[in-house]
C-alpha cells in the first residue's frame, strides 16, 4: 500500500473511491437481504407444535459474524504488522500496525454493540457474565483500547513504536481464546457452536451471510487504506517538521557564523 | 555453567538492589500496604457493613485490592530506573536485559507476597473469613503474585519515560491481568471455603499465565529498554 500523492488533497484516490463506492453499495444491499429478503428464524417444536427460534433477532447475525471476522483480520494484520515493527522497524509497519489495530478495535466495538442488541430478545439479557466468549471479547476490546491510548502518548517515535507492538503482540494471544471459547467451555457461554462448519444454514440465508462477509472485508479495507494514509500524512508532517526546524537551526548556526567571521575582521580592521 | 551463575548472580543484584532500595526508602510498606488495607475498609463501608456479604465476596475483594495496589508497586519499580539516568548505567554495564527483567520481577513478586499476607491478615480480621485450605491459598496467592509481578514489569517498563505513565499504566495492565483475577478469585473461593468450586483446577490457569507472562516479559523487555 503505497502512501497518498503529495498533490492530492486528502486521502482519496481512484482506487479507494471505487472501493468505498462499492461498500456503499454493498452496505446497501446488504441491509436489505438481511432486514427485508430473508425469512426470520421461526421453526415449530416437532412434539408440541409451539413456534421457536431466534425470530427477527437472527438478522442482526448478518452483520454481527462478518464484523467479528474482520475484526480477527484486522487484529491479525495488526500483530503481523507489530512483527514488521520489531523486525524491521521501518514506518510502514508501524503505520499499518495502528491502522489495523484502530480499524480491528472499532469493528470489536461494534461487535460487542450489535451482540448484545442481538442477546436482549435471545438471551433476554443485554450483557451475560457467566458468557466465556462475552469476556474474552469484551477484554480484547479494552487491551487495544489501551494499545490506541498507548499510541496517542507523546515518545519518541521509534520507542514509541517498538512499545506499540509489544502491547498489540500481548493483546493477540486473546484471539484463540475467544475462537476456541465455544469449544472449551461448552457449559460456560451461550453462544452457539458454529453453524457454518455444518452446513445448517443454507439458500438465501447462507448467501447473505457470505455477501455480509464480503461487504465488510470491503468496508475494513477502506478503513484501513484511509487510516494507513491519513498516518502516512502524519509521518511525512513530522519528518518535514523536524527537517524545517534543522534547516532553520543550520540557517541560525550560519548567520551566527558569519557574524562572527564579520566581527574578527572587523576586528583586525580596527586594529590595523 | 560459570555463564548461568553469573546470570543469576545478576538477577540477585537487581532484585537486592530494588528490595534493599524498599528496605530503606519504606514506601511499598509505608504507604501500599496501608493503602490496600483502606480498600479493604472502604469495601466494608461500600458494602454496609455486612459481614455475610464481606465474607461471600472476600476472594475477590482481595484480589482487586492486590491489583489495585499492585499498579502502585509497579509504578514504584519502574520509577527506580527513571532518576538520574539509572536505566542508561545499567544498560551501559552491560547487564543482561533478561536478567534485569527477573530481577526486577522478583523483586516485585517478594514485594506482592508480603502485601498478600498482610490483606489475607485482613480478611481474617475485618470480614471474618476463615482457611479452608492453606496449601491452596498459598500456591495460588504465588502463582497470581508471579504472573503480576512478570506483566507488571513488563508494562511499567512499557509505560516509562512517557508523561501520562500514571494514567497510562492501569489502563494497559489490568485487562491483561483479568484472568489472574478471574482464577485466583475461583481458587480462593475454595481456599476460604465460600464456594463450592475446584480450586486447584484454577491453579493450573494462574500457572499457565505466570509462565506466559514471564516469557513474554523476558522476550520483549529488551526491545522496551534500549534506544
Amino acid at each position: 500500500m503505497a502512501g497518498p500523492d503529495e498533490r492530492r488533497d486528502g486521502t482519496g484516490s481512484r482506487g479507494s473511491r471505487l472501493l468505498g463506492a462499492g461498500a456503499l453499495l454493498g452496505i446497501v444491499a446488504l441491509v436489505v437481504l438481511a432486514f427485508v429478503a430473508t425469512d426470520a428464524d421461526v421453526r415449530i417444536h416437532p412434539t408440541t407444535g409451539e413456534e421457536f427460534g431466534q425470530f427477527d433477532a437472527v438478522r442482526m447475525l448478518y452483520l454481527h459474524v462478518p464484523m467479528a471476522v474482520l475484526m480477527y483480520a484486522a487484529f491479525v494484520v495488526c500483530a503481523v504488522a507489530s512483527v514488521g515493527v520489531l523486525l524491521r522497524r521501518t514506518a510502514w509497519w508501524d503505520v499499518m500496525a495502528y491502522a489495523a489495530g484502530e480499524v480491528g478495535t472499532v469493528l470489536c466495538g461494534l461487535v460487542l454493540v450489535t451482540g448484545s442488541i442481538w442477546g436482549r430478545p435471545v438471551w433476554n439479557t443485554w450483557w451475560e457474565w457467566g458468557d466465556v466468549r462475552l469476556m474474552t471479547t469484551l477484554v480484547l476490546f479494552l487491551l487495544f483500547v489501551g494499545y490506541l491510548a498507548l499510541r496517542r502518548t507523546t515518545a519518541d517515535p521509534r520507542l514509541q513504536a517498538r512499545r506499540a507492538a509489544v502491547v498489540a503482540l500481548v493483546a493477540v494471544l486473546d484471539i484463540p481464546l475467544i475462537n476456541r471459547s465455544v469449544a472449551w467451555w461448552e457449559n460456560r457461554t451461550l453462544h452457539q457452536q458454529s453453524t457454518l462448519a455444518e452446513f445448517k444454514i443454507e439458500d438465501l440465508t447462507l448467501f447473505t451471510l457470505m455477501f455480509g462477509f464480503l461487504v465488510f472485508g470491503l468496508v475494513a479495507w477502506w478503513l484501513l487504506v484511509h487510516r494507513f494514509r491519513v498516518g502516512w500524512l502524519e509521518q511525512a508532517a513530522i519528518d518535514h517538521d523536524v527537517a524545517t526546524a534543522l534547516a532553520e537551526r543550520r540557517s541560525e548556526t550560519s548567520a551566527t557564523d558569519l557574524d562572527a567571521a564579520v566581527g574578527r575582521r572587523n576586528d583586525g580592521e580596527d586594529t590595523v | 555453567m560459570v555463564d548461568v551463575r553469573r546470570f543469576l548472580g545478576d538477577v540477585r543484584l537487581v532484585a537486592g538492589r530494588d528490595l534493599r532500595i524498599e528496605a530503606r526508602s519504606r514506601v511499598v510498606a509505608a504507604q501500599v500496604v496501608p493503602f490496600a488495607l483502606l480498600v479493604l475498609v472502604l469495601f466494608g463501608f461500600a458494602l454496609d457493613a455486612d459481614q455475610r456479604t464481606l465474607g461471600t465476596f472476600a476472594p475477590g475483594l482481595f484480589w482487586v485490592a492486590v491489583l489495585l495496589s499492585a499498579l502502585l508497586a509497579v509504578h514504584r519499580s519502574a520509577t527506580l530506573e527513571q532518576s538520574d539516568g539509572t536505566l542508561d548505567a545499567l544498560r551501559m554495564s552491560g547487564l543482561a536485559p533478561l536478567a534485569l527483567f527477573l530481577g526486577k520481577a522478583a523483586a516485585v513478586f517478594v514485594q506482592l507476597l508480603a502485601l498478600e499476607a498482610v490483606l489475607v491478615g485482613g480478611l481474617l480480621v475485618f470480614y471474618g473469613v476463615e482457611v479452608d485450605d492453606p496449601a491452596l491459598l498459598i500456591v495460588a496467592g504465588v502463582l497470581a503474585g508471579a504472573t503480576v509481578a512478570a506483566a507488571g514489569t513488563l508494562y511499567g517498563a512499557l509505560a516509562s519515560g512517557l508523561g501520562v505513565r500514571e494514567t497510562l499504566l492501569p489502563i494497559l495492565l489490568l485487562p491483561v491481568l483479568a484472568p489472574v483475577l478471574i482464577a485466583a478469585t475461583r481458587a480462593f473461593d475454595d481456599a476460604l471455603g465460600v464456594a463450592a468450586v475446584d480450586g486447584w483446577a484454577w491453579t493450573g490457569l494462574l500457572a499457565a499465565t505466570a509462565l506466559v507472562a514471564t516469557v513474554v516479559g523476558a522476550l520483549a523487555y529488551g526491545a522496551l529498554i534500549e534506544d
